[in-house]
């Protein structure tokens, strides 16, 4: 099988790589560039733990090949805080215990940044849209609610605080 | 009535650290200190773990439900480039045996099939490649010739077969796996004088635990030393791991088995055997480190853990006061193709089939039958959670057909709290409680009474809100008697399931604990650090966790049967006492005091009533690993600061030999109630869920958060069970939910938002601090208290729901018969 070079951008740094056309991006960012933040729970687009973002818009990295993110920005969970200094929405996650054993967890938080992007100020019927697509096995979704909206909450403080 | 007495006494309680203490950290909502990498997406979990050189493999899977296995062509697959290896079961059966089975007698099964396949899914040639990608299209080209065998799907008809349609003929011409009748009390006598005896025929369906990261296994073979290093996701594996060398044809201290956390596993992951062994026979074939994870098909259809799938014939006996006195049930229940844990899912059913309830005696004719599907394991109840369904659904028959309230009925037959520790008829103790105070918190949490007055409000407006209510058990910490306390065969010796720890304190001060089992979405790290903080009076920051291999590990169970945390805190509580003692030994050197004198105080050990005169643990420990020599001789003081404990199960005694009285073997017993509101819409069978109050005792509580989280997660599955979720498998044995598209697990928009949890502390008198174990609770009580909401929402119609799941058709197809009768 002919293989094609890329060049993707990913967590802001620019990535060339030779891949199989049939390479799933999420295979592509888990085993070719070792972010295996991005977890693999079904494969067939159903449960959003291998939700990233592309050029901002959460995209199931398992319904998706390398090939097509070619000269496009991905973002994965490993472009948020690390553990010295954590984004908002994961501190959110941690002080309301939206997570238990943690695999849904980079789908949820991605499904979070593009919602507050586009909406820093979301009703419970926006969040429940956002988080809508993705399973939980773990929590009943009642405290990943609750750390989403401590997220517009965390966030909103700072903004206030920088203004 | 008072509580039955039953000749084998009670063990006198070993408890050492009272409930009710003023606590610094046990009881507090900390926050988890397992997050912080989850968060970043640092968990390292199974499928992130790579190995120099690895190759990947992928199983060719039946499409038949039963078969022989005529012929396999492996040749255009091995000429594949980039393939190393295809092996088929034969090829398999040469170097590695059976599967560990616990059943007796056992069900011979293999990581690969050989000669036959018994369901959808299960392996029959593996691939290994340099790539995942590869094994799959290497898979594609196995050419394999099948001949059909009869299918056997329904577990009733199943009962029946013979000839060709019999799985294991080798075990006898029958698809019974095993029958035993149970009698334990004057049942005969109680169905005879009963008032009135209410029958019910009761379904409980096949689901699963699904967690979203599935089974995997990373082998590596050394063929210098004959050792293999597996890394994997299982829990078990400082319990009975060692059987899986068995599998392997190798000694025991040839199989180094490597934790890694998992991703969820609400039981499913207990005991991995086909992906372990799978793993290291192609390592071993192969001379290369293999991984092989399991895709969500694979995990469907051939996973170790279909759970309970159990057709009841119930009867319940009244007297004329209107108190439960005997339990009558047959149950067949279906064990899919292969028989890993026996009967156990009864035994642990066994421990409180009674529920809360004062009833005496009772009857239980078990019929295991085997047919085409993927084999039973665990799942959040290990099979307890189906006796809280079928107690819970005949108590509300009962309180209906005797025209009582449903909650009233279930008060005047609570044992009573002055009636502890209570002996149930099996012979199972249960340790503590206070269930009417539990019942009367979710009433005041519900807002109960104003619930049925909306009720009634809504009704006049055409709509139909319903109110469960369901008091369930919670078993937990098991005792290994009830792997054969079933068996027909006499068993073993009275039989621990332990929990080993490590203490470690280096010469900084720090802290190192070691456990035998690897978190899988429980907060085992949190928990630990909580109580050995307490029992140390030191920071949490100071301590870490870590997870032993079996190579390393002492003698440990893991999680299962929500025995963790109590055991964990015994198993913490003797290494801190042994910890302590050393700390204040070499501190009285230091302090030129008598260790009786001293006293630990915020990380440091000082004179009792003489601040100032102190050293920091920091100092003690460097003392305790360098310095030794500078102390006195004395044999049993040595260099270092550490210290190794087993705990032993609490509170357990021997069966009977003839079974009429099973013995304490899940003693600690919690306890809720569970109230949702629901709202049907008739025409379209939809449930919705407007409030849902769970109140649980699960004695005294380390972490009300965490507690809580397990409780609503549990609940989610509950509501799964209950309404959505299936593997649901045709009259060909297909099984048409081999999807998430199909599997079908709640999302957020199927579960309250709002689930409101609370929590009464009746503490255990055997665990230390009287801890209780809370894992499984939600999905405990979830299913019974949804049915018995449905059915109240759709009392004007007169449906009864006596088979889950409850989806919106089978609903509809309920209403349209009640219709239909009402003319």
């Amino acid at each position: 099988m002919g293989k094609c070079v890329i060049s993707v951008n990913v967590n802001g740094k620019v990535y060339e790589r030779t891949v199989e056309p049939r390479m799933l991006l999420s295979d592509f960012l888990r085993h070719e560039l070792s972010l295996t933040g991005t977890h693999v729970g079904c494969e067939h687009g159903v449960c959003g733990s291998c939700t990233v973002l592309v050029d901002g818009m959460t995209t199931r990295s398992c319904l998706c090949f390398a090939v097509q993110v070619d000269g496009q920005n991905v973002e994965t969970v490993e472009s948020l805080g690390r553990i010295e200094a954590m984004h908002l929405i994961q501190l959110a996650f941690w002080e309301k215990h939206g997570l238990q054993c943690g695999f849904c967890t980079p789908g949820m938080l991605m499904c979070t940044v593009e919602l507050l992007r586009n909406n820093p100020n979301p009703d419970r019927e926006a969040i429940l849209e956002a988080i809508g697509g993705n399973l939980c096995r773990c929590t009943g979704y009642q405290n990943i609610i609750a750390s989403v909206e401590r997220a517009v909450e965390l966030l909103q403080t700072k903004e206030e605080a920088a203004s | 009535m008072t509580a039955i007495s039953k000749s084998s006494p009670i063990p006198p309680s070993r408890q050492r650290e009272r409930p009710g203490q003023q606590f610094k950290w046990i009881g507090k909502s900390i926050k988890r200190v397992e997050d912080p990498r989850l968060l970043t997406g640092q968990g390292r979990y199974i499928d992130d773990i790579d190995r120099p050189n690895m190759l990947h493999a992928a199983a060719l899977r039946s499409p038949h439900a039963h078969a022989r296995i005529v012929s396999i062509d492996v040749s255009a697959a091995v000429a594949l480039p980039g393939v190393v290896a295809v092996l088929t079961g034969e090829d398999i059966a040469k170097t590695t045996g059976p599967l560990p089975c616990f059943a007796n007698p056992p069900v011979e099964q293999r990581c690969v099939a050989v000669g036959r396949v018994r369901h959808v899914g299960e392996s029959v040639a593996v691939a290994v490649a340099e790539s995942r990608y590869i094994a799959e299209d290497a898979v594609d080209l196995i050419r394999v010739n099948y001949a059909e065998l009869p299918t056997v799907v329904d577990p009733e008809a199943a009962v029946h077969v013979t000839g060709d349609g019999v799985l294991h003929p080798d075990r006898g011409p029958t698809n019974i796996a095993h029958r035993r009748s149970f009698s334990f009390g004057p049942v005969k006598e109680d169905f005879a004088n009963a008032a009135r005896i209410i029958q019910r025929r009761l379904r409980w369906p096949r689901s699963g635990s699904q967690p979203l990261e599935t089974v995997g296994a990373i082998a590596e073979y050394d063929g210098g030393s004959g050792k293999f290093t597996i890394h994997m996701n299982s829990s078990m594996y400082n319990y009975v791991g060692w059987t899986l060398a068995l599998s392997l044809g190798v000694p025991a201290h040839k199989i180094n088995l490597v934790p890694t956390i998992a991703g969820g596993s609400f039981g499913s992951k207990l005991f991995t055997h086909k992906v372990i062994t799978l793993a290291a026979t192609l390592a071993r074939a192969c001379g290369r480190p293999v991984k092989y994870i399991e895709d969500r098909i694979d995990n469907i259809m051939a996973c170790d853990n279909h759970g309970s799938d159990r057709v009841y014939d119930a009867e319940l006996a009244l007297d004329k006061d209107n108190q439960m006195i005997g339990l009558r049930c047959k149950v067949i229940d279906d064990y899919g193709a292969y028989f890993q844990f026996g009967v156990g899912h009864h035994g642990n059913a066994l421990s409180q089939i009674v529920g809360p309830y004062r009833i005496r005696s009772v009857d239980l004719d078990i019929i295991a039958v085997m047919t085409n599907k993927c084999q039973q394991g665990a799942y959040r109840g290990f099979g307890s959670e189906v006796a809280n369904f079928v107690i819970e659904r005949l108590a509300d028959a009962a309180a209906d057909e005797l025209g009582l309230d449903r909650l009233e009925f279930r008060r005047n037959n609570f044992i009573r709290p002055e009636q502890f520790p209570y002996k149930i008829p099996t012979g199972n103790l249960y340790d503590s409680g206070n269930y009417g105070v539990v019942l009367d918190e979710a009433m005041r949490m519900l807002d109960y009474t104003g619930w049925r007055t909306k009720q009634e409000e809504y009704r006049k407006q055409g709509r139909y809100i319903g109110i469960g209510i369901a008091t369930c058990q919670e078993r937990s910490v098991f005792s290994a008697t009830e792997f054969w306390m079933l068996n027909n065969e006499p068993g073993f010796a009275l039989t621990s399931s332990p929990e080993g720890v490590s203490v470690k304190i280096d010469p900084t001060g720090k802290v190192v604990v070691s456990l035998q089992a690897p978190f899988w979405g429980n907060s085992p790290e949190t928990m630990a650090t909580m109580i050995l903080a307490e029992q140390l009076q030191i920071d949490p920051a100071d301590i870490s966790i870590t997870y032993s291999d079996s190579e390393h590990g002492l003698a440990g169970t893991g999680p299962g049967g929500s025995r963790y945390t109590v055991m964990v805190a015994g198993a913490l509580v003797g290494a801190a006492n042994i910890i302590k003692e050393k700390l204040l030994r070499v501190a009285g050197h230091m302090l030129e005091a008598a260790p009786h004198d001293l006293e630990l105080r915020g990380g440091k050990v000082g004179v009792k009533g003489v601040p100032g005169m102190e050293k920091s643990i920091a100092d003690i420990a460097m003392h305790a690993h360098f310095f030794r020599l500078s102390m006195p001789d004395d044999p049993t003081l040595t260099s270092g600061l550490d210290a190794a404990y087993t705990y032993d199960h609490p509170l357990t005694t021997l069966p009977s030999d003839d079974r009429s009285d099973l013995g304490i073997f899940y003693p600690i017993m919690g306890h809720m109630c569970h109230m949702p509101v629901v709202e049907v819409d008739p025409n379209t069978g939809k449930v919705s869920f407007l409030d849902y109050v769970a109140v649980h005792d699960c004695g005294t509580l380390v972490n009300p958060m965490t507690l809580a989280g397990h409780v609503r997660g549990g609940i989610a599955q509950g509501i799964g069970t209950a309404l959505y979720e299936q593997y649901h498998y045709d009259e060909n044995g297909q099984l048409l939910t081999a999807s998430y598209a199909d599997y079908l697990i709640p999302t957020v928009h199927e579960v309250p938002q709002n689930v409101r949890v609370g929590h009464v502390e009746t503490p255990s008198p055997y665990t230390e601090y009287g801890i209780k174990g809370g894992g499984e609770g939600g999905r405990m009580g979830a299913p019974p208290a949804v049915c018995a909401a449905i059915e109240d929402a759709l009392r004007p119609f007169g449906v009864k729901i006596d088979a889950m799941p409850v989806t919106p058709a089978k609903l509809r197809g309920l209403i349209r018969a009640a219709e239909s009768l009402a003319g």
